[in-house]
């Protein structure tokens, strides 16, 4: 029988990282994610989880022994945040270009400077490009699942990429929700010992891994981890429906709430699409057309799911706690490609919103909402805005 | 007919097809590290090939690991630059998840050791992985172009300390990452160098057997860097010993006030207390080292670098313990 628990988002991220049972643990602390560790610590100080952890003196080596366990042939695991996944940022290349099915659970916080603890997802966007996929949890329960469901596609034959599953800071990481903890016996079932395909490090079989590539090869083997992410969209399909199959809870990579007749889709991720379903059954009380969508998988971006979603709205609403300077938020550019060759596409308003930990209100989404609306009705509107900027201090 | 057995294994686990230079002397240290690793995993797990290398960006990453070929016949895992150790770090704890006898080699360059990597070489050592690491230092970051890392000596020429009108050259003196590593009070510690093969290969073999970590730092060559004759490496190496410019030591856990001073040979007068090395009279100039390498001809312009580079040796050696002599050439 699965067990509800009590719990914050960060040790759901201990409990999913137990029951996959990674033989090799490397991680160093850092806020907000700190439990992460500590909690595997007491697993493993307890018996309860039969692992290798690697106290590392920095995040630099936390992902460079996961690599290196990894080549070794193993499950491993690691949590950090912010500066910390800054700080692996170079090997985070590394790791997917070797094809190493690592799992890290990301606290998603701002990035300094100014030094700020709280969330917004800056951190796991800003490694958009190194070929990890990336999932984001909007609960506790979906911190674990996702794990879980991480290392599944991660290690699938056809993928073979490493994977981040995010979870806001604060708001989630240590906020305490009850926590469905499936069985043991049905995780090994659905994920199986991690039996590498190859021979990694072995004397009896000796490879040779992170090597050198002239412009000759280069190409090929970075064009081999964008298949991957390719392939990991359909296998993803499958690991959320076999998941749903066994456990009973269902994931898509977009979520949708409420879009069928919307005008207006508010986009978002993380914790906040709670908040906006909220908001959409307020605006759907006032008469107000309005949807939410959720993006649950990130990267490998979900190019298809984002077109049949945009054939529903007159307006696309993004709601992104993160920035791409000149640009907008990412999903901004993201969306804007996904759509820019189809003949008819809705309106997309972007809105920076969140960053460091601010509070978003319902206030703050009807100033979003009254921009959206400016154009749907065709009025001129703003592509970028900021929503709950405080001028008065700028 | 009687077979002498050779002096080392004939196994390679360093193939030939590399791609270094003619003459490199780094891949003669890491030829005969791994074959001496071999000789001790048998010697301690009946299991000649029990180990698996990680290694550090750098020339002899570089050389051995090209796409799609490679020279390793010996499991090898290259990660990055600063992270050798906290690769091996990697590979160890899950060696012992599978339950694999055997060690782990992390190889790094100077720069890879003593400069970027030393955290990760740190952490490494005190989180006490059974891992051995093998810091090879030609002195310089050979593979970007010779530029002068921590590890380089005064006086040298590089392209990052290029003497002229106000520069001598390398403008610091070498630091001795040998004697951080004992710091850590790890089981075993070693300098070595190619100009003593025999040497080296049975301080690999010790480091390789211990339960625990280990440090060696192996002096090699690099002519391209050196600018030295391709054929005088294992001479020139020789020589860094056999003047006082290179000391070979051990440290057995952490005991730094037990430091196992070598004699050098050429001539020198050790003075011993005790068993112990209390003093070394050299016998061969240091210019006999520096006159073969053009990293080093600048100095003959203006000897009283020369006469610095002589007080820096001494004071190193003050720090092993021992009081050295060193003489100057005979006018
Ligand atoms: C983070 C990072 N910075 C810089 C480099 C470029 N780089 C590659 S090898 C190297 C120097 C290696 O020097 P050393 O460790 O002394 O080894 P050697 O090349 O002399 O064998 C440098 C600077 C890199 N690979 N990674
Ligand atoms: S540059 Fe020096 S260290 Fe590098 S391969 Fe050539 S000789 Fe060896």
């Amino acid at each position: 029988m699965p067990m509800r628990k009590v719990m914050k988002a960060n040790e759901a991220a201990a409990w999913a990282a137990k029951l996959a049972k990674p033989k090799v643990i490397a991680a160093f602390p850092i806020t907000p994610s700190t439990l992460v560790p500590e909690k595997i610590s007491e697993f493993v100080a307890d018996g309860e989880l039969d692992a290798e952890f690697i106290k590392v003196e920095s995040e630099h080596s936390a992902i460079s022994a996961c690599v290196g366990a990894s080549a070794a042939g193993v499950r491993v695991f690691t949590a950090t945040a912010s500066q910390g996944l800054a700080l692996m940022h170079e090997i985070l290349f590394i790791a997917a270009g070797m094809r190493l099915p690592i799992v890290i659970a990301v606290g998603n916080r701002s990035l300094s400077a100014p030094i700020n603890i709280w969330n917004d997802w800056q951190d796991s966007i800003s490694e958009r490009d190194t070929g990890w996929m990336q999932f984001y949890a909007e609960n506790n329960q979906e911190a674990l699942d996702l794990i879980l469901i991480a290392y599944k596609v991660a290690e699938n034959e056809k993928v073979l990429i490493p994977a981040m599953v995010g979870f806001d800071a604060f708001i989630l990481t240590h906020t305490v929700e009850p926590v469905e903890i499936p069985d043991q016996e049905l995780v090994d079932e659905f994920l199986g010992e991690y039996e590498p395909k190859y021979a990694y490090l072995d004397p009896a079989r000796p490879i040779t891994q992170g090597t050198l590539a002239f412009p000759a090869h280069y190409m090929e083997a970075r064009y081999t981890v964008w298949e991957a992410n390719e392939n990991a969209k359909k296998v993803i399909d499958e690991v959320f429906a076999e998941f749903e199959k066994k456990f009973g809870r269902k994931y898509q990579k977009i979520e949708e709430y409420r879009t069928d007749d919307a005008d207006i889709i508010f986009v978002t991720m993380g914790s906040l699409a709670g908040t906006v379903k909220e908001y959409v059954d307020h605006l759907r009380e006032k008469g107000i057309k309005a949807g939410a969508a959720k993006m649950t998988v990130y990267r490998p971006f979900p190019i298809e799911e984002v077109r049949a979603l945009a054939k529903k709205a007159k307006v696309l609403a993004l709601l992104e706690k993160n920035i791409t300077f000149s640009v907008g938020g990412a999903l901004f550019q993201d969306f804007s490609r996904a759509l820019i060759n189809e003949s008819e596409k809705p309106k997309i308003v972007d809105f920076i919103l969140g960053l460091g930990g601010r509070d978003v209100t319902f206030k703050d989404l009807d100033e979003a909402l009254a921009i959206a609306q400016k154009a749907l009705a065709g009025e001129e509107f703003d592509e970028v805005n900021w929503i709950g900027l405080r001028k008065e201090i700028l | 007919m009687a077979v002498r057995k050779p002096p080392i294994t004939t196994r390679e686990y360093w193939a030939p097809g590399h791609a270094a230079c003619a003459g490199c002397g780094c891949a003669t240290a890491l030829r005969l590290a791994t074959k001496a690793f071999s000789e001790a995993m048998e010697e301690k797990y009946g299991d000649p090939n029990a180990f698996a290398i990680a290694q550090a960006t750098g020339c002899m990453e570089v050389v051995s690991a090209v796409f799609p070929y490679t020279a390793w016949k010996a499991p090898w895992v290259h990660v990055a630059f600063e992270n050798a150790a906290a690769a091996a770090s990697g590979v160890e704890a899950a060696w012992k998840k599978l339950g694999r006898k055997g060690k782990i080699l992390a190889i790094g360059g100077d720069g890879g050791t003593a400069d970027i990597g030393m955290q990760a070489l740190s952490g490494m050592l005190e989180r006490w992985h059974n891992v051995v690491y093998l810091m090879y230092d030609n002195e310089a970051y050979m593979n970007t172009g010779i530029q002068r890392s921590s590890s380089t000596p005064y006086g040298a020429w590089t392209t990052t300390s290029p003497p002229g009108k106000y520069s001598i050259g390398e403008d610091k003196p070498k630091k001795w990452v040998a004697l951080i590593a004992a710091a850590h009070q790890v089981p075993y510690v070693a300098t070595a160098s190619i100009g003593n093969p025999f040497d080296f290969v049975k301080k690999m073999k010790k480091a390789a057997k211990v339960d625990g970590p280990a440090f060696v730092q192996v002096q090699c060559t690099c002519p391209t860097g050196w600018k030295s004759p391709l054929e005088k490496g294992v001479e020139i190496a020789r020589l860094a010993i056999e003047t006082g410019v290179w000391p070979l030591f051990e440290i057995e856990n952490g005991d730094l006030w037990n430091i196992k001073i070598q004699s050098p040979g050429g001539g020198a007068k050790v003075k011993r207390e005790g068993g112990r090395v209390v003093a070394i009279e050299f016998k061969k100039p240091i210019e006999e080292y520096l006159k073969l390498q053009g990293r080093f001809k600048h100095l003959f312009k203006q000897p009283e670098a020369i006469d610095v580079m002589r007080e820096q040796i001494k004071a190193m050696w003050k720090v092993l313990g021992v009081d050295v002599t060193l003489p100057k050439p005979e006018e």
